[in-house]
């Protein structure tokens, strides 16, 4: 006969360690072996907005940081809920991402690639960012998006035009709502032939970087396939401030519209210098000389002043649309922040959001989960129309606004008013059409 | 031809803005002999008094028109400047127009002002220190300014537009025997250009002409035989650094409605400005001048199309490319005495 050692207590306790024993991996993994950089294990989780805060896009930057500490408090359940309440997907439900709340720490790009890419670094492995939002220029928006890929978290990206970052410089964990430059050329080519006739000269002056390169390229094969005629195509460096000297040449061309591949800072002083030198009212091969600028922006309009007036351009969002989303954003900001939201200011707002609505719908906030939610999504009621991120390339599709310089203009925000929005279906293109060949989307990369 | 009279138009109006800027540089540097790299700050400073005395003017009341809506739906908010109100309409928008011209007037006792304070305040206790730290302070100096600046007026550029009467372009074409509209040039540069030579003029015929600027002189050739006789030198060279500051502020002022103001504008400015005060050497006023609109009208002319096609990027290099050359065959620049910088 044997007697057993076995008492309840000493079941309880060793119930008690072996439960506690096959938890601990899983404890383990859940908090550092997630199998992700940067898995949330608290109660929060932290998005990194890397936006310019210094340098000549502060202005641009700060509206952005506006939108996305609008988003973030929506997210929260905080305010009206702006986009949330005409969000076509209804995942999000106010009480944070994945029940948890959302905190957000911001970095400066200085509107410098290894500024940008220092901060980001520095957002994600000191403050645990799980995803990077923000930035204004394409440059940066390259530069970021290849340091995010390496580190396995998802980028959104802000304000970049270039067709090479859903182009040659894609990325699997990088994602784009703004439009690109190949999108502004189908756009305003059709308004530009209406507006100024099919027998054109145009003399192009160019940011000389990879925004400008694609853009003139855009616009130009844009403009020859309506019928007209690219006389010049002049890079400017970067750093001009005065674009007189290469304007004066544009008098004696033969050329009759003047196209200003330039955004920023830029754009406002080669349009002002344009001006100045009286382009639009001279007379050239019996025509009105014209002057176009492919992307605008509020905030530079507003630093060009009454320079604008009458100028065509493009845009990827305005605070004029009139569908219930953009009524519902431009409300939430106007009334938190006294001004309409910029353009910039909506792609990193809706870029936040999607961002949270792919996690809740993927169930993870896993970066290989959140790119297959995002891939392919189709939503609406963010103020752009029917929308898709299309998964071949992380490229948004929508309607596309052709703008034009406000000739009466009402008040400080009233500088642009809305010509045409360009239906989506014209602004397409195949996957692998030549102006986005090269580079490859790659695998996801959930780091960790 | 024509396009070769438009470069050269071009580089004057360039060359009038790195002269004014090189020859306030080497006004400090000659009598005080200080690198000021905060010299591009005072220029933007100026182009602030501009934006300063516009935003003055355009201070407004405020009244609600119910009849229209704001971008919110609230009955819009309609602004009248109070100048108009005090003076009439036509009065007050004149006021308004002008203010780049008026701001001439605004910005001299400022920029004095700022000059002898920056001195007396910061950059008398640095006489002795070597250039290094000179360089190092002045340059920091600029950066808390232009930080300032931004504080207050933003990033963005702020449209500050010239008189309605000077705006638009004069055409020499029918004066040169050219076809209409082959050679025009914006009105204000032509004016930007003229205003700076009567500076220079204003300048130098003080430097030469009043007891004042004798003393000066004399004080930049030998500043202890001067101190023997019993003149203050230093607070005359004080007097100097405000008025150098003046000129980069009335530059700035003028330059206001060639590009809209901005913090970053005098940094823009100061690399090139101390590029044209090398090449023209180290404390010559002339060679300042000289320099100035030389390299302007390089810069000009490398931007044209003909240059960049045949040597591409040669407009990014040009200055440079230039005072390298300058340099190697006259080290102490165009015009550079002997003894200056040199140990």
């Amino acid at each position: 006969m044997s007697k057993s050692n076995f008492t309840r207590r000493g079941l309880l306790k060793t119930s008690a360690a072996a439960g506690a024993g096959l938890a601990l991996p899983t404890y383990l993994s859940a908090a550092s072996h997630s199998g992700y950089t940067n898995a949330p294990s608290g109660s929060t989780v932290t998005l990194g907005f890397n936006v310019p805060q210094t340098g000549p896009y502060a202005e641009e930057g700060l509206d952005e940081l506006r939108a996305q500490e609008l988003a973030v408090q929506h997210l929260n359940g905080e305010g009206d809920g702006g986009m949330l309440n005409t969000f076509s997907s209804k995942a999000l439900k106010g009480n944070g991402i994945l029940g948890k709340k959302v905190t957000f720490v911001s970095g400066d790009t200085q509107t410098k690639s290894d500024a940008a890419r220092a901060s980001a670094k520095s957002m994600i492995e000191k403050d645990g960012a799980i995803m990077i939002n923000g930035g204004s220029s394409s440059g940066v928006a390259v530069a970021v998006q290849g340091l995010c890929q390496d580190a396995g978290v998802i980028f959104m990206a802000g304000l970049t035009h270039s067709n090479d970052t859903t182009g040659k410089d894609k990325k699997a964990n990088g994602f784009r709502h703004f439009f690109n430059g190949y999108m502004s050329a189908a756009a305003l080519a059709p308004v530009l032939k209406n507006a100024y006739g099919s027998d054109r000269r145009a003399y192009h002056l160019t940011a000389d970087y990879t925004w400008g390169w694609t853009q003139q390229e855009s616009i130009a094969a844009a403009t020859e396939a309506i019928g007209w005629e690219t006389v010049n195509n002049v890079l400017t460096p970067l750093a001009s401030t005065d674009f007189s000297s290469y304007i004066a040449p544009v008098l004696n061309s033969g050329a009759d519209v003047l196209v200003l591949n330039h955004y920023g800072g830029n754009m406002v002083n080669s349009l002002s210098n344009a001006i100045e030198f009286d382009l639009l009212s001279k007379q050239v091969n019996g025509k009105n000389f014209e002057i176009v600028v492919p992307l605008y922006s509020e905030l530079m309009a507003a630093g060009a002043g009454d320079n604008v007036k009458g100028v065509i351009g493009s845009m990827n969002w305005n605070w004029q649309l009139q569908d219930e989303g953009s009524k519902a954003f431009t409300k939430s900001f106007g009334e938190k922040y006294g001004r309409p939201p910029s353009n910039s200011a909506h792609t990193c707002y809706v870029q936040t959001l999607l961002y949270a609505d792919a996690c809740e719908r993927a169930g993870t906030f896993n970066p290989c989960g959140v790119v297959e939610a995002l891939e392919d999504f189709d939503f609406d009621g963010l103020g752009n129309g029917p929308t898709t991120y299309r998964g071949a390339d992380h490229q948004c599709f929508k309607d596309v606004l052709v703008m034009k310089g406000k000739e009466n203009p009402t008040n400080q925000y009233d500088t642009l008013e809305i010509v045409e929005v360009t239906p989506r279906a014209q602004v397409e293109y195949a996957p692998d059409h030549p102006m986005f060949a090269g580079g490859e989307l790659g695998k996801c990369n959930p780091g960790a | 031809m024509d396009a070769i009279i438009l470069q050269i138009l071009n580089g004057l109006d360039k060359g009038s803005a790195y002269a004014l800027i090189a020859l306030g540089l080497t006004l400090i540097f000659g009598t005080l002999g200080v690198v000021n790299f905060a010299h591009g700050a005072i220029f933007m400073l100026g182009a602030f008094c501009a934006v300063t005395l516009s935003k003055i003017f355009s201070i407004s009341y405020q009244t609600i028109d119910e009849t229209q809506t704001d971008f919110l739906g609230n009955p819009l908010k309609i602004e009248t400047p109070y100048v108009e109100h005090w003076f009439g309409p036509e009065m007050g928008s004149a006021l308004i127009d002008w203010s780049v011209p008026l701001a001439i007037l605004f910005s001299i006792p400022i920029m004095i002002s700022i000059g002898v304070i920056m001195e007396r305040g910061l950059i008398k206790h640095f006489y002795k220190r070597p250039h290094a730290d000179q360089i190092l302070v002045t340059f920091g100096l600029a950066i808390v300014l232009q930080e300032v600046i931004k504080y207050y007026f933003g990033a963005n550029p702020i449209p500050t537009p010239a008189p309605d009467v000077f705006r638009g372009s004069f055409d020499f074409s029918p004066m040169l025997g050219f076809e209409a509209n082959s050679v025009i040039y914006p009105i204000w540069r032509l004016i930007y250009f003229a205003f700076s030579a009567l500076i220079i003029g204003a300048v130098f015929a003080f430097l030469q002409f009043t007891t004042f600027g004798m003393v000066v002189r004399a004080g930049m050739a030998d500043r202890e035989t001067v101190g023997l006789l019993g003149i203050n030198i230093d607070r005359k060279f004080t007097i100097m650094f405000g008025i150098a500051a003046a000129v980069a502020g009335l530059a700035g002022v003028m330059y206001a409605p060639i590009n809209a103001p901005n913090y970053h504008m005098g940094m823009d400015f100061l690399v090139l400005s101390f590029v044209v005060v090398v090449v023209g050497g180290m404390g010559s006023l002339p060679g300042a001048v000289a320099a100035g609109f030389l390299l302007g009208i390089l810069e000009s002319f490398a931007s044209t199309t003909w240059a960049t096609t045949t040597i591409p990027g040669i407009n990014q290099i040009i200055i440079y490319l230039v005072a390298i050359i300058i340099l190697l065959t006259r080290p102490r620049g165009l015009m550079g005495k002997k003894g200056v910088m040199e140990d």
